[in-house]
């Protein structure tokens, strides 16, 4: 079970203080699949950064599994078993994808685990194991390819960090296929920020995530139209002479 | 017979554990420590200066010649004059590295120059790897000198590698295209560490029409290493050339890069990159993400990198 308690960030920068994340108190428990929407800039990614340890806060704690890992180092997080997938991931000149799912998967692969693993993510295997995670893939391939190791590292903990941006409509389609099946075995707990429907209506709950605060939770059905029906945010005022 | 010293040696820069296929010359401090002919390659010692012909026959295919260097005596320095001459569509892959075991307290130089002259239509493949060990406090030096000229559709591929212990490198490398679409792809490798410094010069010339270039230099500079890189590509004629440089630099390290290209004809186009820096603090995240220490990470990248 992955358990926020009354999690606070708070960053300094010459903007002044600023509040990221706000009293976060949220369980998750095992197995299940949870969606976490919300505006830009409402404190998702940098939820899941806090509970991989890519992001220190300032307050609160994190357990997973009972265990307080808020002060861990990201590399004890993933032996723990929690994993994350960026949302821009890096890419490595010289390191092919054969290496980088290796390294996930803690051993080397046989061709034919690599290329399960490539395909669950609409990738083949022949086109793709040799080459070179550097700048000669585009985009929507890199963040295929980061999906596919979070699948070789098989985490108990699984988080996404808008899987979907970048990626076809066609691939989408496949990988919205993988999380189904993923979440069918009910083996792996999977947190995903998502703004798709196709990936919202897969989850068992929603988060809505909105100014550093957990806004509110619920089913599918239950939260997702109150989300629709209140989607205009920011300023819709047009300026005229310096006045709105 | 070689002893274990000579074993290792030749297994770091030619990956040779036993004698291989092939035409083969080791040379082991000044003197020829073994040789073997083919039916189409010969190998003869020079006799104006220290060094040797390497003859390969038109039409020779898929033969390998290995030609490595090994320096064990502590204060020798070595020079040695190699030619290859390359008969028209010829394929083969040539093998050449050079290794220095010095235990003691002088320095240990070995100057290696090579020049093939490569025929009509012949593909060479080049390989050489640079190594250095012992515990002496004599410095390891190499400082190769490679020149090629590539005839009509002819074309060499040349990787070089410098992953450990040179202490002092000093390298110049001239390619010239002479004949039409000849092609020349060079892949340059280097790691320095501690107090080490390497200097790689480079000239590329384009003259032959439709002829291309490719060079691609990775290297890593630890503690307080210094490199240097000059590559320089001039194109004559309608050609095409793209240079690449690409350093990572950690602890007191410094690198410099200044690629030159040189258009001298209106359909000549010619491209050149560089980048300099420490590695990306997302990559090492990353591979922490997927359960390794910062230290793996780290040697992970860097190997990558120089893969």
């Amino acid at each position: 079970m992955l358990e926020i308690r009354d999690l606070c960030l708070t960053a300094n920068d010459e903007a002044g203080r600023t509040d990221i994340l706000k009293h976060i108190c949220l369980t998750v428990d095992d197995n299940k699949f949870v969606v976490i929407t919300g505006p830009n800039g409402g404190g998702k990614t940098t939820l899941c950064k806090a509970i991989m340890g890519l992001a220190q806060p300032t307050a609160g704690q994190i357990l997973w599994n009972g265990a307080d890992i808020t002060n861990l180092s990201i590399t004890d997080r993933a032996k723990l078993g929690v994993c994350y997938g960026f949302q821009q991931p890096p890419r490595f000149k010289g390191m092919r994808v054969a290496d980088l799912l290796a390294i996930a998967a803690g051993r080397k692969l046989s061709h034919d685990e690599a290329c399960a693993y490539l395909t669950q993510v609409g990738l083949c295997a022949r086109d793709y194991l040799s080459r070179d995670v550097d700048a000669s893939l585009s985009g929507g391939e890199v963040k295929r390819i980061e999906i596919a190791t979070l699948l070789a590292k098989d985490a108990p903990l699984m988080l996404f960090d808008e899987p979907e941006a970048g990626i076809d409509l066609w691939s989408f389609a496949r990988l919205t296929e993988t999380f189904r099946e993923l979440h069918d075995r009910r083996t792996h707990t999977i947190i995903i920020i998502s703004h798709q429907e196709r990936i919202i209506r897969l989850a068992d709950e929603i988060l809505l995530v909105a100014n550093g605060e957990l806004a509110a939770r619920g089913s599918v059905d239950e939260l997702y139209p109150r989300i629709l029906a209140d989607t205009v945010t920011g300023c819709n005022m047009l300026e005229v002479n310096g006045s709105c | 017979m070689l002893n274990e010293i000579q074993k290792q040696i030749l297994q770091q820069v030619a990956d040779m554990t036993d004698i291989p296929a092939g035409a083969v010359n080791i040379r082991s401090d000044g003197q020829k420590e073994f040789r073997r002919n083919t039916e189409n390659i010969e190998i003869v010692s020079k006799t104006d200066k220290d060094g040797i012909d390497i003859l390969i026959k038109p039409h020779t295919k898929h033969e390998n010649v290995h030609i490595p260097v090994v320096l064990t005596k502590s204060g020798f320095h070595d020079m040695v004059y190699n030619d290859f001459f390359v008969g028209e569509g010829a394929e083969v892959r040539i093998v050449a590295g050079c290794g220095i075991h010095n235990c003691g307290s002088c320095d240990s130089e070995h100057d290696g120059i090579h020049t093939f002259h490569i025929g009509k239509n012949a593909k060479v493949t080049y390989i050489e790897k640079h190594y250095g060990e012992g515990s002496g406090g004599g410095k390891r030096i190499l400082n190769p000198q490679t020149v090629v000229y590539l005839e009509e559709g002819a074309s060499i591929t040349m990787e070089t590698s410098q992953l450990a212990g040179v202490d002092d490198t000093k390298r110049y490398t001239k390619i010239v295209a002479e004949g039409e679409n000849a092609e020349i792809l060079i892949t340059e490798k280097l790691l320095t560490h501690d107090d080490q410094h390497a200097v790689s010069e480079m000239d590329v010339i384009l003259n032959g029409s439709g002829s291309k270039t490719r060079v691609i230099s990775r290297s890593v500079a630890k503690d307080s290493s210094t490199q240097l890189f000059y590559p320089r590509v001039q194109g004559n004629c309608d050609c095409f050339g793209h240079v690449s440089c690409d350093a990572i630099i950690m602890g007191r390290a410094k690198v410099r890069a200044i690629p030159e290209i040189s258009c001298n004809h209106v359909d000549a186009s010619l491209i050149h990159e560089a980048a300099i820096g420490r590695i990306a603090g997302e990559q090492l995240l990353k591979l922490e993400t997927l359960g390794l220490t910062p230290e793996q990470a780290e040697e992970k990248i860097l190997e990558g990198f120089l893969r």
